[in-house]
C-alpha cells in the first residue's frame, strides 16, 4: 500500500463484496411459499442469481417473500425498480430469467407474456 | 457456483458472547449448510451493536431484519423461514419497551433512531478481525491523506478547528494537546492509548476496541504523524481480553498491509505500535500513573507540570489520549474539523458514547451528539425506566462524577453544564436509579470504590476517603450524628483541593452531588434514622400504619411471629424479631405497611 490511489482502487473493489449488506434500489423478488418452492422456485432464485453474476449487474438485490396467494401461477417473481411500478411475473421458469433479467431488469421493458399484475408503489 | 445474496450478521462483543452468540453461530453454520445455502449465504462475525440488553443479535442484510435474543435453538426457524423461504420470524423481532410495538428493521428502533452514530458508526457492522471490511468502509483514507496530502502542522491545525476535546473526561481540547507535545524538544516521543477503562459499569472503549480496533490504530498513527513520534503503545486492562486480541489481529494485519511499519504510504513516517497489559488498577487511568505502570513501576501518579507533553514515557515527550478520541481522529481528517465541530454545542463538539445501565429498560452503548438532553437519552433513547418505575437519580461519570436529579433532566449533556451541575462528562458510564434507590448508599458505594483504589501516595485522599467512607457507613448503619454533613463536607473540600492526582480531587463528588441534591435522604438517616428508599437494612424496617383494618393476615403470614394486635384494631410489628422479609406488606389488603 503506497498510494492512496492503491487504497482507493482496493476499497472499491472491496466494497462491491459487501453490496449486500445495502437494500438495492433495484429488487427481484421471488415468491418462497410452500407452493413457490413446490413449482420451482429455489431453481428460479439460484438461475437470476447466475444470471446476475454472469452479466455482472451490480446494485440489484435478490429478495424473498412469502406466498402472496396466487398459488396457481407460481413460480411468481416480482421486479421492482426505482420510480416505477411492481411488477409480478408468473409461472416463470429458469429458461425465462435471462429474458426478465435482459428486458426489463437492465432495460426497464416489462416481458408481456410473463405478466400478471403490477402494484403501483 | 457462489453468488451470496444475503449476509448474517451476528455479535460477538463480550456482552453476546456471554448470552451465548458463539453457539448460535455455530448452529448458522451448522444450519445453512443443512439447507444447502452455503453458496448463497454468508455469516460474518461482528463488533458489539451497543445494545447488550438484547443480545445475541443477529441482523439479516440486505432486509437488515433485527433479531433479538437469539437461541441456539431458533437458529434452525431463522434459516429455514427467513433464509430460505423469506419468512421474517415475527417471535424474534424486538419490541418497543412502552408501546410495544413489533419493530422489523434496524434503523425503525428508537435506541437507534435517536443516536448519531460516528465513533460507533463501524461496529456491529463489520468483522473486526477482518482489516478489508474496515477499509471498505473508508478505513485508512484518513492516514493516507494526513501522509501523502498534508503536514503536521496541518493535522494539529484540522483537529484544533475541530473542538474535540478529550474524551477519557478531563475534555481537554485534544488540538492543543497533540500541538504541546509536537513543540516539545526530543530525538524519541510516543503516542499513548489509554484503554484503562475503569469505572464502574463503563463499557465503551471496550466495545469500540472489540467492534473496531483499526480506528483506534489509526487515529493513533494520525497522531503519530502529526507530533512526530514513532512508537505507539496501547494500554489496556488485562480484564478485556477479547479487546486485546482483536487489537493484536488488527496490528498484524495493518502491519502486513503497510499501514504500520516504516515509510508508511511511501512516506518518511515510520510506526509502530504495541500492547501493554495493564492489572486492572482504576489509578492507572490517570496518565502520570499510568507511565509509571508501563516503565514497570507501581502505578502511583506524580505530581504535575512537567506534564507528560514535555516529560512523559521514560522522560521523553509523550501525547496520551483515551480510545474514544483517537476513534474521532479519522472522519475528522476525512470531512474535515469544520464538518466535525458543526456537530454539538459551542464549547463540546462532535458526539459522545454512553454506557447506559442501571434501571433502565435499554441497557446498552449509546452515541448522541453533545448538548442532547439527559431526558432524551434515558426515555427516549433508553426506553424509560424498568418496570415503570419513578426516576430517581442519574450518576455520571463514574466515581468522579455525582448524581443528578429529576429537575436537572433538561440539563444539554456537555463538559461545561455538567461541572455545573455538580457532575462531570468523565468516561461517560450514566447510571440510571430508580426511586427504590438510597443515595447516601449509593454515595457510599462510590466512595468504597475510589477508597480501595486509591494508590496510597497522598494523605487526603488515602485517610481522607477513608474517614468519608467511615461516616457514610456510619450514617447508613443508623449510628450518625449531628455534625457529620458538616464533617463531610469539610472533607470533602480539603480532598478536592490538596489531592496529588484526579482520582483523590473528583472523589468526594458523588458524596457532594448527592447531598446537593438529596440532603433530605441524609437527613432522614441521620435525624429520623430511617432510610426513606428502604436500602439501608439497618434502617429500613416496616411499621404498620393507620390504614389497618386488624384483620390479622399479616400476622398469620410473618414467619418469625413479629406481628401482635387485636382484632380490627391496629397492628404493630416488634423490630427486633423483625427480619425484614416483606412478606407482610405482600399479604396487607388495606396497604398499611409501609416500608422505610
Amino acid at each position: 500500500m503506497k498510494t492512496l490511489e492503491d487504497l482507493k482502487k482496493l476499497r472499491e473493489q472491496l466494497q462491491s463484496d459487501r453490496k449486500v449488506r445495502k437494500m438495492s434500489s433495484t429488487q427481484v423478488i421471488v415468491g418462497m411459499g410452500t407452493c413457490g418452492i413446490a413449482a420451482g422456485a429455489r431453481e428460479v432464485m439460484i438461475a437470476i442469481l447466475d444470471e446476475i453474476a454472469q452479466k455482472k449487474l451490480e446494485d440489484i438485490s435478490v429478495c424473498q417473500t412469502d406466498c402472496i396467494g396466487m398459488c396457481q401461477q407460481e413460480v411468481l417473481v416480482d421486479v421492482v425498480r426505482p420510480n416505477e411500478p411492481r411488477i409480478t411475473y408468473g409461472r416463470v421458469k429458469p429458461t425465462d430469467v435471462p429474458k426478465i433479467i435482459a428486458e426489463h431488469v437492465v432495460n426497464g421493458r416489462i416481458v408481456e407474456e410473463l405478466f400478471v399484475g403490477k402494484i403501483e408503489q | 457456483m457462489e453468488h451470496i445474496r444475503a449476509h448474517v450478521l451476528l455479535c460477538a462483543g463480550t456482552g453476546c458472547i456471554s448470552s451465548g452468540s458463539k453457539k448460535v453461530e455455530a448452529a448458522f453454520q451448522r444450519e445453512v449448510a443443512r439447507k444447502g445455502l452455503i453458496d448463497e449465504i454468508k455469516i460474518v462475525e461482528t463488533g458489539c451493536h451497543g445494545f447488550c440488553e438484547m443480545g445475541p443479535i443477529v441482523i439479516v442484510y440486505p432486509e437488515g431484519v433485527f433479531y433479538c435474543h437469539v437461541k441456539e435453538e431458533d437458529v434452525a426457524e431463522i434459516v429455514d423461514s427467513h433464509l430460505y423461504k423469506g419468512r421474517i420470524v415475527e417471535r424474534l423481532l424486538y419490541r418497543e419497551p412502552i408501546s410495544h410495538e413489533k419493530i422489523i428493521n434496524y434503523n425503525e428502533i428508537n435506541f437507534y433512531k435517536k443516536q448519531k452514530r460516528m465513533v460507533l458508526a463501524n461496529c456491529g457492522h463489520i468483522s473486526p478481525e477482518v482489516i478489508e471490511d474496515y477499509i471498505a468502509a473508508g478505513g485508512y483514507e484518513a492516514l493516507g491523506q494526513a501522509l501523502t496530502k498534508m503536514t503536521p502542522e496541518q493535522v494539529i491545525d484540522e483537529v484544533k478547528v475541530s473542538g474535540l476535546r478529550g474524551r477519557g473526561g478531563g475534555g481537554f481540547p485534544t488540538g492543543m494537546k497533540w500541538e504541546f507535545a509536537k513543540k516539545a524538544a526530543g530525538d524519541q516521543k510516543y503516542v499513548i492509548c489509554n484503554a484503562d477503562e475503569g469505572d464502574p459499569g463503563a463499557f465503551m472503549d471496550r466495545s469500540v476496541l472489540e467492534g473496531d480496533p483499526h480506528r483506534v490504530l489509526e487515529g493513533m498513527a494520525v497522531c503519530g504523524y502529526a507530533i512526530g513520534a514513532s512508537e505507539g503503545i496501547i494500554y489496556v486492562r488485562a480484564e478485556y481480553p477479547l479487546a486485546i486480541k482483536r487489537l493484536k489481529v488488527a496490528i498484524a494485519q495493518a502491519e502486513e498491509m503497510g499501514f504500520i511499519g516504516k515509510h508508511i504510504f511511501g512516506s518518511d513516517f515510520d510506526f509502530k505500535v504495541k500492547i501493554k497489559e495493564g492489572a486492572g488498577a482504576f489509578v492507572c487511568g490517570e496518565e502520570t500513573a499510568l507511565l509509571a505502570s508501563i516503565e514497570g513501576q507501581r502505578g502511583m501518579p506524580r505530581s504535575r507540570p512537567p506534564f507528560p507533553a514535555i516529560s512523559g514515557l521514560w522522560g521523553k515527550p509523550t501525547n496520551i489520549n483515551n480510545v474514544e478520541t483517537f476513534a474521532n481522529v479519522p472522519q475528522i481528517i476525512v470531512n474535515g474539523g469544520e464538518w466535525y465541530a458543526s456537530i454539538g454545542t459551542e464549547k463540546s463538539k462532535g458526539t459522545k458514547v454512553f454506557a447506559l445501565t442501571g434501571k433502565i429498560n435499554n441497557t446498552g452503548l449509546a452515541e448522541v451528539p453533545m448538548g442532547i438532553t439527559m431526558r432524551e437519552i434515558i426515555y427516549e433513547i433508553g426506553g424509560g425506566i424498568l418496570n415503570g418505575k419513578k426516576f430517581k437519580a442519574v450518576q455520571i461519570g463514574g466515581p468522579s462524577g455525582g448524581c443528578l436529579p429529576e429537575s436537572m433532566l433538561d440539563l444539554p449533556v456537555d463538559y461545561d453544564s455538567l461541572i455545573q451541575a455538580g457532575a462531570m462528562m468523565g468516561s461517560g458510564g450514566l447510571v440510571v436509579m430508580d426511586e427504590d434507590t438510597c443515595m447516601v448508599d449509593v454515595a457510599k458505594f462510590f466512595v468504597n470504590f475510589t477508597q480501595s483504589e486509591s494508590c496510597g501516595k497522598c494523605t487526603p485522599c488515602r485517610e481522607g476517603t477513608k474517614r468519608m467512607l467511615e461516616i457514610l457507613t456510619n450514617i447508613t448503619e443508623g449510628k450518625g450524628k449531628k455534625g457529620d454533613i458538616e464533617l463531610l463536607q469539610q472533607l470533602a473540600k480539603n480532598i478536592k483541593a490538596t489531592a496529588l492526582c484526579g482520582l483523590g480531587q473528583t472523589a468526594p463528588n458523588p458524596v457532594l452531588s448527592t447531598m446537593r441534591y438529596f440532603m433530605d435522604e441524609y437527613e432522614a438517616h441521620i435525624n429520623e434514622k430511617r432510610c426513606p428508599a428502604g436500602v439501608c437494612s439497618h434502617l429500613s424496617g416496616y411499621s404498620i400504619t393507620e390504614n389497618c383494618k386488624g384483620c390479622g393476615l399479616c400476622k398469620q403470614v410473618c414467619p418469625v411471629t413479629a406481628i401482635s394486635g387485636e382484632v380490627k384494631s391496629r397492628h404493630s410489628i416488634d423490630q427486633e424479631k423483625c427480619i425484614k422479609c416483606g412478606a407482610c406488606m405482600g399479604k396487607c389488603p388495606f396497604k398499611a405497611i409501609r416500608k422505610g
